[in-house]
């Protein structure tokens, strides 16, 4: 009844037009994910992708995994930062395990990863259906 | 300049009513390499309303938004976010903690529909990087 199942991993290309463009469909323009200059001045390594644009990858990928069920929650800690270069892109991958719950409920545990790191701290969603 | 610790407990008004719509939710969907056939929005979609009320209140406290880094986000979902819905959310400033310079922000935003019911409430830890490093 309990047995963990493993979820086919999906990896995913964020670009620094990417970014541009989920600035103007967010709202949010916080010039770190944009500027190379201002993201150092706060002493990250380059420009880096929205904590919220990695978080919103996971979702994707739990969404093509589970296209008819409902999610009851979703979060994650922000633990490296993804950054993104300048020409071509960064990958990440987005691993997942199923852990059937009480109440109807599964978890799916989630690894994201980006060049070997983890990228976000106990990603995690709970879905019904 | 550090948060003001008196703000624990504290909430904003309510952002200005947000209208969801087809092409805004395919906007996001496809900003994060998605598509959108619609139906309901991704599930980080409600960032977009926490994320303005989180800017009222950065603007309100006189903080940098290039100052602030994304600590941790979680969504408590109670129905799905879908076009036609207009939705509002109101953010309460939870927790406030310094760690080296740095100011340790928690919020709380509860995205309500135009009836008054709650779709999601969603918790933020905000880093506020302190000037002087």
């Amino acid at each position: 009844m309990s047995t963990a199942r493993t979820l086919e991993t999906r990896v995913f290309t964020i670009t620094r037009a990417d970014l541009v463009r989920y600035a103007g469909a967010s709202g949010d323009h916080n010039p770190i994910h944009q500027d190379e200059e201002v993201a150092r001045s706060v002493g990250l390594p380059g420009v880096i992708a929205h904590g919220m644009y990695t978080m919103a990858l996971a979702a994707r990928a739990v969404a093509e995994w589970y296209p008819d069920a409902e999610l009851v929650s979703l979060g994650c800690k922000f633990t490296s930062p993804v950054v993104v270069p300048a020409e071509g892109g960064v990958d990440v991958e987005i691993a997942g395990e199923e852990k059937p719950g009480e109440d109807g409920l599964t978890t799916v545990v989630l690894s994201v990863t980006s060049g070997g790191q983890k990228v976000l701290g106990m990603p995690k969603a709970v879905i019904s259906g | 300049m550090p948060i003001d610790p008196s703000l624990v407990g504290r909430s904003f008004p309510p952002t200005r009513p947000y209208e969801v719509t087809e092409e805004r939710v395919r906007a996001f969907a496809e900003a994060t390499g998605g598509s959108y056939d619609g139906g309901a929005a991704p599930a980080t979609f409600p960032i977009v309303l926490a994320f303005e009320a989180m800017n009222a209140f950065l603007e309100a406290e006189q903080v940098d938004l290039f100052r602030i880094v994304h600590g941790e986000q979680r969504f408590a979902y109670e129905r799905p976010v879908v076009p036609g819905d207009v939705l509002t959310a109101t953010l309460t400033v939870a927790t406030l903690r310094q760690i080296a310079g740095n100011d340790i922000i928690g919020t709380t935003s509860e995205i309500t529909d135009s009836h008054g019911g709650l779709v999601c409430a969603t918790t933020a830890t905000l880093v506020h990087r302190g000037a002087q490093q």
